[in-house]
This record gives C-alpha cells, sequence and structure tokens, in this order.
C-alpha cells in the first residue's frame, strides 16, 4: 500500500511540478549551513564553498532529489512526448495528412468490421444459438424447397437427431385500427416453436403444446416493437383480445427486445398454424419451413443423414407427393447471412487493403522525415543520446499519430457505419434485424485497438531500421549524403512497390465487381422494366372470397385504372416477375407416358393485358382475352423454356396439360407460347412457366401492374386512390415502380453497393499509390541532383535525364503491376461467388487496370523526371 | 567505522529515529544531528538527505510543513506521523534482530568449540 501510494505521489510529479519548493528548501539549508560556518570563523566566500561541497553540489542535489519526485523513465517519456507534439505543430501539413490517413484507413475498417460483427460474429439471441437448425426439403430445382405439414409431422415423429423440431411460416393479418385497416406482418409456427429456438417471452407465456390445433382457441405473441408501438408497452396487455382478419386472438405474451427471426420479415404478430383444413392436410402443398434443436454431440452431418433416410422412406410410401424430395439442413446462422457474407468478406479485405496503404504510405512519410532530421539524430547521438532513447522518439511520435488518428478514425467509422446502414434499402434492412445493434460494441473496440496497434508497430520499426544504419559522423558531415539516402531509397521504393500492388488488387477487385454489376444489369429481364407501376393489393376474402366477386373486382381495378391519363395499359398477377422462382405447380403432358416424375414449373395467374403491358414478346399463338372466365374452356400461356422442354421439336399450340392426376378439371389447352419473363433474381435461371387467366383462378389478394408514360412516380399516388375509391376496406401495400424494384433487389444492391464501395477504397489506393510513388521518385530525383548535373554538364540530353528518371519509375511500377496482377487474381478467385458472367481472370479488367496504374504511375514520375531534366548544372554542382 | 557512504535503508533509520528524539526538524538539523551523533564518524553527503526524506514523506512516515527556524530562517520542518513511529519500532527491531545475527557470525573462531 504504501508503495503504491509512493508510486502515485511520483507519478503525480510528472505533471504537476514544484522545483521551487524544494529550491526554496535548499536555499535556506545552505542559508543555516552558512550561518554555522560563519559563526565557526570562516569568511562569507569560504562558508558558502564548504556548505556547497558538503551538499555534494546544488544541481546533483536538485537532480538527486528530482529523480525521486518524480519517475525517470516516464519523465523523459514526457519529454519525448513534448517534443513530439511540437514537431508536429511545426508540421502541420505532415500531422495532418499523416492523421487523416490513418483515419480514413481505420475508419473504414471498423465501420465495415462493424457489419461483420453484427452479421458474421454476433450470436444470434437464442439459447446456444449454435445447435439450432434450419431444416426443410429440397428438391433437384430448388436447393431450399418449402416443407409440407404432414412432411414435417412425420420427420419430428421419426427423426433421432433432435432435441426439438418446429416450423413457421410467414402470414399477414389485417386489423382494424383508428386509422382504418391495416395489413401487418406476421408469422404462424408451430407451438414448440420459441421453445427450440430457446427465447422466453418477456411477459406472458410461450404456446402450449396443442395451441396449434384447430380446436385450440386463437392465441397470439407480440413483438416487442409492436408491443411498444400498439399497446405503449403497458403490462396488462396479457389477456387482452385483438381481432385478426375478423377472427379474436387473445394476446398471451410479449418477446423480448433483442428477439429476431430474420427469416420472417417484420413480423408483429406470432399466432399458432391452425392447421385444420387446406393446404395442412396435403403432403404436396409446401408452405413451411423447419428449425430444429440438434440434439448434444450429434453433428449436422448425421442430422442430414438420418433427415435424408426419412425422406427417402416417405418418397418410397408417398410417391405421388414425395417423389425426388430430399432434406437440407443448415445452421440457422448460415441461412440468415449466408448471402451477405462474402460481400461483408470482400468489402472487409477492401478496407483492410485501404488500411494497409494508408499506414505503408505514412510509415514512408515518416522515413523520409528521419531523412531529414538526419543531421539533428546525429547531433543528439553525438552528446550522448543512446540509440534505444532516439527510437523511442520515433516510437512515440509514430504513437501520438495512431491515437489522434484512431480517435478522428473511430468518430467517423460511426458516422460512416449509420450512413451505409442507411442506404439498404428498407426491405433489405427487414431481412436483417441483426443490423439494429450496429455499433461501436467491445468487440469493435477491440478489433480497432488490433488494428491502432498494427498502425503504431509499423511506423515505430520502419524509422527504426532505418536509424540502425545512421552513421553520426555522416549525418553531421555538412551536406552530406553517404549511404543513407540510399538506404531510405531502397526501403522506400519497396514499400511503394508494395502499395502499387495493393492498389492493384484493390483496382482490379473493383473493376470486376463493376463489370459483374453491369453484365447482371445486361440480364434481360424480358419485359421492359422502366415506367411500370406496381403494387400489392389485398381485398377482404369475406367480401371478395367467391370467384365471380374476385373476377369482377379485377376487372373494376383495371378498367377504372385504365381511364387514367398517361396510363397505357393495366395487369394483374399473382406474382410479379423479378421476385422468386416459387410457387410452383408440378404439370403432365396429355397423352404422354408418365411415371410419375415431378415436372415442377411456375405458375402465374395473369390477366388478359399481363404480356401487353409487361412489353413480353410472344411468339406464337394468342394470349388470353377478357372474356375468358370461368365459363369457357380452361386455357394457358407457357414460356419458351417450357416448350424447349417439353416439346423439342414438336409444337406445343393446342398440346393440352394437366395436374399429376390428369384429373378432368385440371386439362388445360396451351393457346400461346411468350418469351422468357424472368420470375427470378436477375442472376437466377430461368425455369418453364405457364401463365393461367387471372378470370379462371381469380383471387382477392392479387399484384397490380400499371404500363405508364415516362412520369410513373407521380402516378403511384392517383392509382392507390382510385383503387381505395372502388372499396376503403381494400389493403394496399408495396406501391413503388418496377424500376425501383430491380434497384433496390438484394443481387442488384449487394452489388452494386460493394461494387461503389470497392471502387471507392480502390480510388482512395490508387491516389495513395501513385503519391507514394512520386514522393520516392521525387526524393530520389533530390538526392541525384548533383550526379544529375555532372551529366548534363559531360554532355548528356534532356531526352536521356527524362529516360533515366522514367526507368527508375517504371521499374517500380512495373513491379507494383505485375505482383499485383497476381495477386489480384488470387484475391478474385476468392470472391468468385460475387462474380457475374466475369472470370477472375478477366482480361480486358486486368489490361484495363494494368493500363491506368501504368499512366498514373507516369505522370506521377513526370513531375519529378522534369525537374531532374531542367537541373542548372552550374547551380548543381555550386551547390555543394 | 571510516568516513563512510551510508546506504539509503540505514539512512532512512537514522532520520526516522532523529525526528523521534527531537521532534520536529528541519533538513540541516537533521544532518548534523545524525554526524553528531555518529561522533562525525559518518562523512554524510547532504545531498542525498533529501531524497530520502521525499521517499519517506511518500511513504506516509513523515509530513513537512514549512516554518522559521532559531536564527529566523524559513525552513521546512519534518515530523514523524503516527504510523512513521511504528514503522521506526519495526525497522529499529529488524536492525537489532540483523546485526546480533551477523555479529555473531564474526565472534572469534576459538568460542566455538
Amino acid at each position: 500500500m504504501r508503495k503504491v501510494r509512493a508510486w502515485l505521489l511520483r507519478f503525480k510529479g510528472l505533471f504537476l511540478k514544484d522545483d521551487h519548493d524544494f529550491a526554496d528548501e535548499l536555499e535556506s539549508h545552505l542559508q543555516m549551513h552558512i550561518d554555522d560556518n560563519i559563526r565557526a570563523g570562516m569568511s562569507p566566500q569560504e562558508a558558502r564553498r564548504v556548505a556547497v561541497m558538503k551538499l555534494g553540489g546544488v544541481d546533483q542535489a536538485k537532480e538527486a532529489y528530482r529523480d525521486r519526485a518524480t519517475i525517470p523513465f516516464l519523465e523523459s517519456v514526457v519529454q519525448d512526448l513534448r517534443f513530439t507534439f511540437r514537431q508536429l505543430r511545426k508540421n502541420p501539413a505532415f500531422t495532418i495528412t499523416a492523421t487523416a490517413m490513418v483515419a480514413l484507413g481505420i475508419g473504414a475498417s471498423v465501420a465495415i468490421f462493424a457489419f461483420v460483427d453484427a452479421a458474421l460474429i454476433k450470436p444470434l439471441p437464442y439459447k446456444d444459438p449454435s445447435h439450432v437448425l434450419f431444416v426443410t426439403e429440397t428438391t433437384p430445382e430448388m436447393p431450399r424447397a418449402a416443407l409440407s405439414y404432414l412432411d414435417y409431422l412425420d420427420w419430428q415423429k421419426l427423426n433421432r437427431v433432435f432435441d426439438s423440431m418446429d416450423v413457421y411460416g410467414q402470414a399477414g393479418y389485417v386489423i382494424n385500427t383508428a386509422e382504418g385497416m391495416e395489413m401487418v406482418d406476421a408469422a404462424r409456427v408451430s407451438a414448440g416453436f420459441f421453445h427450440t429456438l430457446g427465447v422466453s417471452p418477456l411477459l406472458g407465456r410461450e404456446f402450449h403444446a396443442g395451441e396449434d390445433l384447430p380446436e385450440a382457441p386463437r392465441t397470439l405473441i407480440l413483438s416487442y416493437a409492436s408491443w411498444q408501438k400498439r399497446f405503449g408497452g403497458k403490462q396488462e396487455v396479457i389477456g387482452q383480445s385483438i381481432t385478426l382478419n375478423e377472427t379474436p386472438h387473445t394476446i398471451i405474451g410479449v418477446l423480448p427486445q433483442n428477439f429476431h427471426f430474420a427469416l420472417v420479415e417484420n413480423a408483429e404478430f406470432w399466432t399458432t398454424l391452425n392447421t385444420g383444413g387446406g393446404c395442412f392436410t396435403l403432403r404436396s402443398c409446401h408452405n413451411l419451413n423447419g428449425v430444429a434443436r440438434l440434439k448434444d454431440g450429434v453433428t449436422i452431418d448425421a442430422a442430414l443423414a438420418d433427415l435424408t433416410r426419412i425422406a427417402k422412406d416417405l418418397e418410397a410410401q408417398y410417391p405421388d407427393s414425395n417423389l425426388n424430395q430430399g432434406a437440407t439442413v443448415a445452421p440457422l446462422s448460415e441461412v440468415i447471412v449466408g448471402d451477405v457474407r462474402p460481400v461483408l468478406l470482400l468489402l472487409l479485405g477492401g478496407a483492410g487493403l485501404l488500411l494497409l496503404i494508408a499506414c505503408i504510405n505514412v510509415a514512408s512519410l515518416l522515413l523520409v522525415r528521419s531523412e531529414t532530421r538526419r543531421r539533428e539524430l546525429a547531433v543528439r547521438r553525438a552528446l550522448g543520446a543512446t540509440r534505444a532513447r532516439l527510437i523511442r522518439q520515433f516510437v512515440i511520435e509514430g504513437f501520438v499519430i495512431v491515437v489522434a488518428g484512431s480517435i478522428a478514425g473511430l468518430i467517423s467509422s460511426h458516422w460512416a457505419m449509420q450512413i451505409l446502414r442507411g442506404f439498404i434499402p428498407a426491405d433489405m434492412i427487414a431481412g436483417m434485424p441483426y443490423l439494429n445493434d450496429l455499433g461501436l460494441n467491445s468487440r469493435v473496440l477491440m478489433f480497432a485497438l488490433a488494428l491502432a496497434g498494427f498502425a503504431a508497430a509499423l511506423f515505430a520499426l520502419t524509422p527504426s531500421l532505418r536509424l540502425t544504419t545512421l552513421d553520426v559522423r555522416d549525418g553531421m558531415a555538412e551536406g552530406s549524403r553517404g549511404s543513407a539516402g540510399k538506404v531510405w531509397t531502397r526501403i522506400g521504393s519497396k514499400l511503394v512497390i508494395l502499395e502499387l500492388t495493393t492498389a492493384m488488387v484493390l483496382l482490379v477487385g473493383a473493376g470486376l465487381l463493376g463489370k459483374s454489376f453491369y453484365r447482371l444489369l445486361q440480364v434481360g429481364a424480358g419485359f421492359e422494366t422502366n415506367h411500370l407501376v406496381t403494387m400489392s393489393v389485398s381485398a377482404p376474402r369475406t367480401v371478395y372470397g367467391e370467384d365471380e366477386k374476385a373476377v369482377a373486382l379485377g376487372r373494376k381495378v383495371v378498367d377504372q385504372i385504365k381511364s387514367l391519363p398517361g396510363v397505357r395499359s393495366v395487369a394483374v398477377t399473382s406474382l410479379l416477375p423479378l421476385t422468386y422462382n416459387g410457387n410452383t405447380i408440378w404439370i403432365r403432358f396429355a397423352g404422354r407416358a408418365f411415371n410419375g416424375e415431378h415436372n415442377e414449373v411456375n405458375e402465374r395467374c395473369v390477366s388478359s393485358d399481363y404480356f401487353k403491358t409487361l412489353q413480353a414478346r410472344l411468339l406464337r399463338g394468342r394470349t388470353f382475352t377478357d372474356a375468358e372466365d370461368l365459363s369457357k374452356p380452361q386455357v394457358v400461356v407457357i414460356n419458351q423454356t417450357l416448350a424447349k422442354k417439353y416439346f423439342p421439336g414438336e409444337d406445343p399450340i393446342g398440346q393440352r396439360i394437366g395436374d399429376i392426376d390428369l384429373s378432368p378439371g385440371s386439362i388445360r389447352e396451351i393457346i400461346g407460347i411468350v418469351d422468357d419473363i424472368r420470375e427470378g433474381p436477375l442472376d437466377s435461371d430461368i425455369w418453364p412457366a405457364i401463365y393461367k387467366p387471372f378470370n379462371q383462378y381469380p383471387d382477392s389478394d392479387f399484384e397490380l401492374v400499371v404500363r405508364t408514360a415516362p412520369t410513373e412516380e407521380s402516378l403511384i399516388t392517383t392509382v392507390s386512390d382510385v383503387i381505395s375509391g372502388i372499396d376503403a376496406r381494400i389493403n394496399i401495400s408495396n406501391q413503388t415502380t418496377m424500376r425501383e424494384r430491380v434497384n433496390n433487389a438484394p443481387t442488384v444492391y449487394l452489388r452494386r453497393s460493394s461494387t461503389w464501395l470497392v471502387g471507392g477504397f480502390a480510388t482512395v489506393a490508387l491516389l495513395l499509390g501513385v503519391v507514394g510513388l512520386y514522393g520516392v521518385i521525387a526524393y530520389s530525383v533530390s538526392q541525384r541532383t548533383r550526379e544529375i548535373g555532372v551529366r548534363i554538364a559531360l554532355g548528356a540530353q534532356r531526352g536521356t535525364v527524362y529516360r533515366l528518371i522514367l526507368k527508375e519509375a517504371s521499374v517500380l511500377a512495373l513491379a507494383g503491376i505485375v505482383i499485383g496482377t497476381g495477386c489480384a487474381i488470387l484475391a478474385a478467385s476468392l470472391m468468385r461467388k460475387l462474380l457475374f458472367g466475369t472470370p477472375p481472370w478477366d482480361i480486358t479488367t486486368l489490361i484495363g487496370v494494368a493500363a491506368l496504374l501504368g499512366a498514373s504511375a507516369l505522370v506521377a514520375s513526370f513531375l519529378p523526371a522534369r525537374r531532374a531534366a531542367s537541373v542548372d548544372p552550374m547551380s548543381a554542382l555550386r551547390a555543394e | 567505522m571510516s568516513k563512510t557512504e551510508i546506504w539509503q535503508g540505514t539512512l532512512a533509520l537514522m532520520i526516522l529515529k532523529t525526528l523521534e528524539t527531537l521532534g520536529s526538524l528541519h533538513g540541516y538539523g537533521i544532518a548534523r544531528r545524525i554526524e553528531q551523533i555518529s561522533g562525525d564518524r559518518l562523512a554524510l553527503n547532504y545531498g542525498t538527505l533529501y531524497p530520502s526524506l521525499l521517499k519517506l514523506e511518500q511513504e506516509g512516515w513523515i509530513i513537512s510543513e514549512w516554518g522559521v527556524s532559531e536564527n529566523n530562517r524559513k525552513a521546512k520542518y519534518y515530523k514523524l506521523t503516527r504510523s512513521g513511529r511504528k514503522q521506526l519500532e519495526r525497522e529499529a527491531k529488524e536492525w537489532n534482530q540483523t546485526t546480533a545475527i551477523v555479529a555473531r557470525f564474526l565472534e572469534p573462531v576459538e568460542d566455538q568449540s
């Protein structure tokens, strides 16, 4: 304790110096001694001399005292710090440049890392999240196909690998609020769902076993956000009733604030499946997905093997419905973040390279400074400063820059995170609830600390390496330029090659991403995506549930909107294009042999003007007329892929297709073939598809597509108003344009944003790399002024001097480009997943980037070369 | 003992003992007192006294305050704290033990059988 107290006092002494106090004490000591000496008969001079001698010298006494009053080692560190601050203040250009570069590198890396942390590192808010699996069926067409309820029951009963298994499905409910009808996102789950996830409600209880059966009273659990928004966060909410789709539900619980389940977007209400009737009785109706908790000690592979065994048994037992229906299992986190992982890792890599290049640049700046301070260092060395002390000076200088840069970087990363998050389209954010608590948490701060440590080490190392070669006499000599300049040029040029290599990698990455993005946008959607307004229309089933009423509603909506000014054409469909491949049916061809295979095709129910509205191309036959409704023979339009796959060398027109049993009600005649419309995302394959007349398969829920004049945005509200005018109880959502949808689609967004970000990193890297090259060449020219002067004096032409300098630069640039190309191809093959229609070794990109880098390097070295060529031999020689 | 330089721990003990005997005293007085007690056999470098005083003060055994000397000179006076008094007892005991042990080693050899 006493020791600690003493150290603290000494530490305090570092900053609060009271030299005067001791000077006074010493003075009084001397006076008393002198008084005594005089009393003993000495002369005043003699008295003073003896007193000082007895003290062992005034300054020595003071120094001994100060060593005890403070901590000598730290004392000198504080001195170095003061000196560093003075130096940095004297060179604001250097200080600001270096700090800004560190801030840029650290800021970008930390911001990206925060996303990586939120998405990939932070565990899901469930108990033992690594045990929670996503479980579903798989078909040859779809790696992850939905699960049917009856299959689920068998899987649940027969598996030996799960503690529990449950299912969920997306849902939407209409509720009555003070503002009128509102469509609310929800999820329907089997009773044990939250138990399987390992989530306990914040308030109330989970669903009891059996609460998902048809005879059970209807209950629901609120999300935390919904509880806050709709019920003001009141405790009494438990036991209250709320009416969803005109059925009263009792609120039994509220989920914790940190709960999220990204696979059901924005779900406010969690209700039970209510498994009676409809889809739940059909093994072929796939409308659910599963989650399961793995038993301790069971591997994912073992789980997959077990489920595959069950699926095989079911396939043998129910060949009609379960042919080729396999099982697939993956960690839940993998399913949630699998798509963004490569993008995030790519961006993290990009930001890391940017940080590297920024640090190298600062390191070379420090080197240059150590070079210009050669004489100062030599003098200090000659005056007795140890090499360690001199090195420490540089370490401290690097440390100060890193601390300042890191603080600036952390602050800017906080902003950058918010800005980057703000750029993510709302639809995508809904699928990324894990980004909700994005921020500077302890892991992110640790990461920042590690980066700062790396930067500090780098900055400390480079000048120290340089210092070990410092020769005192050489440094002191006036205007000398012994080996030291060459040493710097050698280290510096290696650093520049590293910088150019890094820039090359980033540029190639950006180039490949940009090209992939371009290729993606070149992919035909199969229809004209511009000037198209789309929205989802949901009419109350109790009013429009009957087929005739739904048909009448569809016609009314189309007719009224068609007459609006600026509207060219209107249609409805069951599902918009460019959403997903899915909503499939199994078809069978009349008059052909059949052995139970599943001919899975996309199924869309569209109104008569659908193809005209999309401007899809009709290849053969005709499309529907509005008159072809329930009273007319059933017809269907197929896409070209279906025609090619199932009617090779045959005319499909007039052929008939039906369901898997060819039941009489399902038979319809093919009347036309349209060119492929891309139903899934832009990077997806085209599947065979059939288009049925909406009027023969009507629904009270449908999607509206409106072809408009070039001012489509202005029509969005007008169109919505017209529908509300038809019936105020109709719910309208997702009002937007097809162009917006394309731009905000995850495939497009992820590519666009990563292209922009990596492009930004690459631009900065290029700039830094070129500046670095300029620095090295300019320095080399300044060192060789005399040599160049001699050459010119001896008759060298300006052109020769140019060549001399440009050759030096191009060796460096070439080395950077060659090494960079190799590294870039390696790096690009790591990001192959993100490329689209572009190989990692795409030759045009590589050549383009090499040319860009080469040209920039040329420009950067041209300036010093010109200076070299314009050296006046007389003054160059005299200057020495 | 010839006019030896004395080491830190011993000096600290001497300072504490001096302050116990004389109560409040300034640095110069302490130095003179130590020399007197030693019968001028210790050549104290007065400069080394002050770091020792500072150390004792940092450790809380003594406190200091400015006062006026008998000859009307401004001087800094040191005195023992209560814990300093206990520390002195402890150190004196340790010192006695140590010297006793060392003394036994140095007893004439013929005393042993």
